[in-house]
């Protein structure tokens, strides 16, 4: 049990009074503000729902757009009534409404069930129940085992003994392992009648500094829900193909306007005898006419762009999300979950994705800690079996079997009793500790023999290898840091020995032990470094008593300083690690995430750059990306860190600079032009957080703001960059630089924990691992996947098809309106420019809502041009589609090209049909109408027809729908133009559909058009060769030549030399 | 279906802030569905030369054929076409056109003489063309109210607004309103034999079936409730521009009169283009092996009544043979022939193609 104070982040600094008890001994106390503890992520109210929903979707552009059209049609006399365009708009609005209304209820049920959280509030020395939203700053809470802290804490007091507590940051920074928090000094006292006060300072936003005062709970972090963006690519087509038709329209409107008024000027021709203007036409100014004319055209030619694409689009994309949760590939089977869809609106991002961020720990690595070998003075100890490696000083085997060629008992029992007890491991069902490699060292003692029973009392027991216990007085814990790099604890054995252990990075121990016992581990350290293996090295020293109580007083002492606490219990531990002895070094292994490597290797052959962002030491993030075929055998690697910087004689920032440029010039200026880039050297880059923020921050410098674009051009240079010692917003920042550089490209993020999210806001595509470590990057993502082997089918197969479906959908509602509105822009010219209509009103509303939406919308969902599997095997193909291929000038020159020749072929072949009206056998004539449905029967057929031709992967809703959809068409029209309708002023269609198909011309015509539409079309996927066929062969003859890289061994060999640095306990 | 799922999703995603994650989900394999795992079975067409040369050859020689089938059939409808506007003053009606206005009693009649060199065997349909008609100008196309045109009695005293400015006369609407009943084409043309003794034999001209079965029997009423015409009628007006009011386009035919006057329901289909031509009478084929219209001179007498040359229009009189096809329209028969032509090109030259990269082509099948 914990009792603790809250203490709300806000920001400034304030003054809080612990238990609303303002201290006697202030002068005037002035009720602090601070806002309440309520978590809101909903967006609306009842209250609010309908007019800021509105508000919202009329500030896009596209729906304000069609509502200016609908406005100008009720407001002008213009060719279509107004229902045509706005019935498709309040089906949109109120469907988009109703998803967003619904999204939102689920956020409030969200938010209530963390504010209705029952807490436990102290009161008057009462216990009160609270709801989680009604806790005040002030407050002192009592917080029971396995709950979740409901807001910022500071902890007063435990029921622990020794005033701490243990906590997991698993949603907060992504460490699953337990860290110790201490209770305020001091606050012994009953916590009840405490009066205290609290000055907090500024809150961080560096998460790892924040966490740094000890005694400090944060509260388990909501953060706010991803704010749903529409995918880029997408968006950026949809804007530039409306400006784009926004200009078309303008344009064709203009011409119109302006044709029509040229062609009133010759006499008789505005007004003849037959067609007269009403008088308030008459009396109208003619330049408002011009400008009513104008908007009338827009609103004829505004057909172009329809309403309905974006509900079409929007239906795709959440339909189409479906495939990817009811995908049973990303189930796992150990968690008892698949993927989960928290954004629809991204998913055709996933296959134009150029940069992969991705975290790790939990990510790449499992988090999972094992040991592996160690290494006892100068012998190697491997604890694996049938293992026949030769190293430099001894032949490797089973455990402490034989006494040739081993360290002497004396020295291995050291060892071992030194791994357990120099950490702060906990026994409580199994070991719990702050950090995972010391349980792996805690269990690769008992191994050996050594079993670490529990702390009781301070009193460590040990149960050694002749099961005698063994107990050590736990003296003082000189608790790790990262900038000593080392942890010790003194101990007094049974016998009144007082004992320093101390373990830690290679770098940190071997300048403070003795210099002969060094280069006998030196060598063990390095190798197995390099194997990706995680290092520490032990030492051990005697104190005499005289030494002890001098340690003992100076810790005391500094500990009880209230100034400069820290600096002096640091001289203090540095002061007392020296001159100790080296008796061994450990390796202990992170282990890989499934299929992390193949998931690697797949990706960088689909094209796609991987950058490792972490916390991690450099030396550790480095073998796991050796580890992870991230660099391999051949990758020059680039190193930006503090360690390359430090030169003597030179200023860091000097350094900085010729590193930059000499890098620069080594991937940038001297790489060979792109096409030969296969057979060029890769290269690695290697930078670390202070590094980072050297570069990002020179700007106060002269001359120096170009680094940021050197940099940015190393990095994208380079096959992978690994990205070290990373805080969560630094992770942030770098995504944000890569996604803001130059060809905006596509970044996603990927990882497991809250520190995470940063990066996975900011990315693009964020996608949270369904990982042990919380739920807070799942929650923020766009995408979760329970293990990282899955975002390989998610983005070379998911997000390849779904590219491929949107852009094509995209292309082709832009193809089928360009088709249907220029013959109605053709007809101007023969009209008289007078804004009538080609087709019937009901054609007009019902062309992209009914006749031809269904087929695109199957194709969307269900095309497969290649098949997943092939997708899978060969990652190249990715590459096909990279840096949004389909929607870039090319293709879209085709499809306006087609379009275009379509529509012409429409117009124009029944304009020369209709040279002669008198088209039935009977001798009589075809009117307007009938021209207008002769053009719609050819267009709606091509149209499909065309889809039809495009499809590659006809399933039987394929069939259905574009069978059905043409089978509708003769249908509605049959039927529309069957009956005289009482509600239509104008029976225009009257058996106008009958009687077209009773004339044989009329179907001659259809015939011989639709077939000449297509022919161009059919010609074309014969001469070019479908992507299917084609990628198809050349992947048989790639596969056949070998390209694909060779299934290495999971770990390197490496011979390279891995510097001093090395890995510590993180 | 998809709605559950979605609600299963939504759940998951919006988890509570604890950070004991795992638990609670079960049963969430997905199905392992044909539909859902993306594998429905497909067909997967791959057009390669190979499968669509045949195609283009077969498709090259059914058009071409046609094509040149309809072009005979076309060329082989006699079409005769006489403009007689009046435009020159050498034209007979040149007087007419040029006198015409719109409040005079007398009508002005022209005779214009033509010959025609072939007999019109079968048959033979007699229209008469505009040009330069904007018929289909948004103002005509919607000013008329088939309310009215449909025998509604409310319409017919109270017309659509759409029919503005030719609503009302004064006080009194009018019956047909609008400005396409208001231009109702109003010539009237009356063809003469001029035999070999120079006598002239009036033509028998029918003027029924020329219209829409559909228009003159449901889409177009008289209003009901009276027999009597000239009674339905009295409440309205006649439009500005006729000579006679709606009751009396054809007094001879009851069937004939009215709305259901089929010279009007012609006239009422509005043109597509503005150079058109509507059916006006129908010369019947006489038994025997006698032609409609040998070949010889013949008069066509026109009662001028309607003025064209204000906005620059052009009026002609067309006699036409009609086949299976309709009118003559050497159109479909050119496009029937290049398309088949081009179909047969492009398959010679897949065929080369074919040939020529045969491996390619075979190894592309393999299915996937």
């Amino acid at each position: 049990l914990s009792s603790s104070i809250e203490n709300h982040r806000t920001l400034g600094s304030r003054t809080i009074y612990v238990g609303h008890r303002p201290c006697p001994a202030n002068e005037v106390f002035i009720p602090p503000k601070f806002c309440d503890n309520r978590i809101v992520s909903s967006k609306y109210t009842v209250w609010n729902f309908l007019p800021k929903n509105l508000f919202e979707q009329f500030r896009r552009i596209a729906n304000f757009y069609f509502l200016i059209i609908f406005l100008v049609q009720v407001i002008v006399d213009t060719p279509t009534s107004p229902v045509t365009s706005g019935l498709p708009l309040f089906f949109v609005i109120t469907v988009t409404a109703i998803k967003q209304g619904y999204e939102d209820w689920l956020r409030h049920k969200a938010d209530n069930e963390v504010n209705k959280y029952r807490v436990t509030v102290l009161e008057d020395g009462r216990r009160i129940q609270k709801e989680s939203e009604k806790i005040k700053v002030g407050d002192v809470l009592e917080v029971e085992e396995d709950e979740t802290f409901p807001c910022d804490l500071i902890l007063l007091q435990s029921s622990r003994d020794d005033g701490t507590c243990f906590v997991t940051t698993a949603s907060l920074d992504g460490e699953s392992n337990h860290k110790t928090h201490y209770t305020v000094p001091d606050t012994e006292r009953d916590v009840e009648s405490l009066n205290a006060t609290i000055e907090c300072e500024q809150p961080q936003p560096d998460l790892y500094k924040s966490l740094g005062p000890e005694n400090l709970l944060l509260k388990g972090a909501t953060l706010k829900n991803t704010q749903s963006i529409c995918g880029k690519s997408i968006i950026a087509f949809f804007t530039g193909t409306i400006l784009k038709m926004g200009k078309t329209i303008l344009s064709k409107a203009l011409v119109c306007t302006t044709l029509k008024y040229v062609w009133q000027s010759k006499p008789g021709q505005d007004e003849p005898w037959y067609n007269e203007k009403t008088l308030k036409e008459k009396e109208t100014n003619l330049y408002l006419n011009m400008f009513t004319d104008f908007l009338s055209f827009m609103v004829l030619f505004n057909f172009i762009i329809p309403v309905s694409m974006y509900v079409t689009v929007e239906m795709q994309k959440f339909l189409g999300s479906f495939f990817i949760s009811w995908d049973k590939d990303f189930f796992d089977s150990e968690i008892e979950e698949g993927a989960l869809v928290n954004t629809s609106d991204l998913n055709e991002e996933l296959g134009q994705v150029e940069y992969v961020f991705t975290d790790k720990t939990g990510t790449l690595t499992q988090n999972n800690m094992e040991f592996i070998e160690c290494c006892i003075d100068g012998h190697q100890y491997k604890y694996r079996d049938a293992s026949s490696e030769v190293d430099g000083f001894c032949v490797t085997d089973g455990p402490m079997n034989t006494v040739q060629q081993k360290a002497g008992r004396e020295r291995e029992e050291l060892f071992l009793r030194a791994l357990c007890l120099c950490h702060t491991v906990q026994v409580k069902e199994g070991f719990i500790a702050s950090s995972p490699d010391e349980i792996a060292l805690v269990q690769g003692a008992m191994r050996y023999g050594f079993t670490f029973l529990g702390l009781e009392s301070k009193t460590m027991k040990i149960l050694n290898r002749t099961n005698d216990v063994e107990m050590y007085e736990l003296l003082h814990v000189l608790n790790f840091d990262p900038v000593r790099r080392r942890m010790s604890v003194i101990v007094r054995s049974i016998s009144g020995e007082t004992l320093l252990f101390c373990k830690g990075a290679d770098s940190s121990i071997f300048p403070r032990v003795k210099q002969e016992e060094v280069e006998k581990i030196r060598m063990h350290v390095e190798r197995n470094a390099t194997d990706g293996y995680r290092t520490l090295c032990v030492a051990y020293k005697h104190l005499t008593a005289e030494e002890y109580d001098q340690v003992d007083s100076g810790l005391r002492e500094a500990r009880l300083a209230l100034q400069d606490r820290e600096e002096k219990l640091m001289a203090v531990y540095n002061q007392v690690e020296t001159g100790m002895n080296l008796i061994g070094a450990t390796a202990v292994e992170d282990r890989l995430q499934e299929e992390a490597a193949e998931t690697m290797e797949a990706l960088q052959g689909a094209g796609i750059k991987v950058w490792v962002l972490t916390g991690d030491k450099m030396e550790t993030a480095k073998s796991t990306c050796y580890a992870c075929r991230l660099f391999k055998r051949n990758t020059e690697l680039l190193e930006l860190t503090v360690r390359t910087l430090e030169s003597p004689g030179k200023r860091r920032e000097d350094r900085l600079h010729d590193l930059l440029l000499e890098y620069h010039k080594k991937t940038v200026q001297d790489a060979p032009p792109a096409k030969t880039r296969v057979a060029s050297q890769d290269y690695g880059f290697i930078v670390d957080g202070a590094t980072l923020s050297m570069v990002l921050n020179s700007s106060s410098e002269n001359n120096l703001h170009d680094y940021k674009d050197l940099f940015l051009q190393i990095c994208q240079n380079c096959t992978s960059v690994l990205c070290c010692r990373m805080a969560p917003l630094q992770k942030a920042q770098i995504v944000k630089m890569v996604k803001n550089s130059k060809g905006s490209p596509i970044t996603l993020s990927i990882g497991d924990g809250a520190n995470d999210v940063s990066m996975i806001l900011e990315a693009h595509v964020g996608i949270g691992i369904k990982g042990k470590e919380g739920r807070q990057a799942v929650r923020n993502s766009d995408y979760a996947i329970p293990k990282l082997k899955h975002l390989k089918k998610l983005l070379l197969g998911h997000g390849h098809l779904y590219y491929v479906r949107i852009a094509h959908l995209v292309q082709y509602f832009f193809y089928k309106n360009l088709c249907f509105i220029l013959p109605q822009f053709l007809y101007q010219f023969f009209c008289g420019c007078s804004q009538q209509p080609l087709y019937d009103a009901a054609y007009l509303t019902m062309y992209n809502i009914c006749f031809t939406s269904m087929p695109i919308l199957a194709y969307s969902l269900f095309e497969q041009h290649i098949s997943i599997e092939m997708l899978l095997e060969n990652a190249t193909l990715y590459r096909q589609i990279g840096k949004n291929a389909m929607l870039r000038w090319g293709p879209f020159l085709y499809w306006t090209l087609l379009g275009v020749f379509h529509g012409l072929v429409f117009f124009f072949g029944v304009w020369f049909l209709f040279s002669n009206p008198a088209l039935q056998d009977n001798g009589q004539a075809f009117g307007n109408w009938s021209y207008g449905t002769i053009v719609f029967t050819i267009l709606v057929f091509t149209v499909t027809l065309k889809l039809a031709l495009d499809t590659r992967h006809w399933t039987w809703i394929n069939h259905f729908v574009i069978w059905g959809s043409l089978a509708f068409y003769v249908f509605f029209s049959f039927f529309w133009g069957g009956v005289i309708w009482p509600f239509l002023r104008q029976q225009r269609l009257y058996f106008v559909f009958a009687n077209m198909l009773s004339s044989v011309s009329a179907w001659l015509v259809i015939i011989v058009l639709i077939l000449l539409s297509l022919l161009p079309e059919i010609l074309y996927v014969v001469l070019r060769k479908p992507r299917g066929p084609y990628a198809r062969q050349k992947l048989v003859q790639s596969s056949a030549g070998g390209i694909q890289s060779p299934r290495s061994s999971a770990r390197p060999l490496l011979m390279r030399t891995f510097s001093d640095e090395s890995n510590t306990v993180s | 279906m998809m709605a559950s799922s979605y609600n299963a999703k939504e759940e998951d995603g919006h988890h509570s802030g604890a950070s004991s994650g795992t638990g609670l989900s079960k049963n969430k394999k997905p199905d392992n569905t044909a539909f859902k795992q993306q594998r429905l079975p497909a067909w997967q067409p791959i057009l390669t030369a190979g499968s669509v040369l045949p195609a283009f050859f077969v498709i090259g020689l059914i058009f071409i054929p046609i094509g040149i089938g309809l072009y005979v059939t076309s060329n082989n409808i006699k079409e005769f076409e006489i403009d007689y506007t009046g435009v020159s003053s050498d034209s007979p009606c040149y007087n007419c056109a040029k006198n015409f206005t719109w409040n005079t009693t007398e009508p002005c009649v022209c005779t214009v003489n033509f010959t025609l060199l072939q007999p019109f065997e079968s048959n033979v349909f007699m229209y008469y063309g505009l040009s330069n008609f904007y018929q289909n100008h948004r103002r005509y196309v919607k000013s008329r109210d088939d309310r009215q045109l449909n025998g509604d009695l409310s319409a017919l005293t109270d017309p659509s607004k759409e029919c503005e400015p030719y609503r009302k006369s004064g006080d009194v609407s009018i019956a047909p309103c609008g400005a396409i009943a208001n231009s109702l084409f109003n010539d009237t043309l009356v063809l003469y034999y001029v035999d070999s003794n120079n006598s002239k034999i009036e033509v028998p001209l029918v003027k029924k079936g020329i219209a829409w079965w559909t228009d003159k029997h449901v889409k177009f009423r008289n209003p009901a409730g009276n027999s009597n015409l000239t009674l339905a009628f009295r409440d309205t007006a006649k439009p500005v521009n006729w000579a006679k009011p709606v009751y009396e386009l054809d007094p001879s035919d009851p069937d004939n009169n009215g709305f259901i006057n089929e010279d009007f329901i012609v006239w009422m289909r509005t043109a597509a283009l503005p150079t058109f031509r509507k059916l006006y009478r129908i010369i019947q084929k006489k038994s025997g092996t006698t032609p409609t219209l040998p070949n010889g001179n013949y008069m066509l007498n026109i009662t001028y009544n309607y003025p064209v040359l204000s906005f620059d229009g052009r009026k002609r009189m067309i006699l036409s043979t009609i086949s299976w096809m309709g009118g003559k329209n050497p159109f479909l028969g050119i496009a029937y022939i290049t398309v088949g032509s081009i179909c047969f090109f492009l398959g010679v030259v897949l065929l080369i193609i074919h040939h020529k990269y045969d491996n390619r082509n075979t190894s592309a099948d393999i299915p996937s």
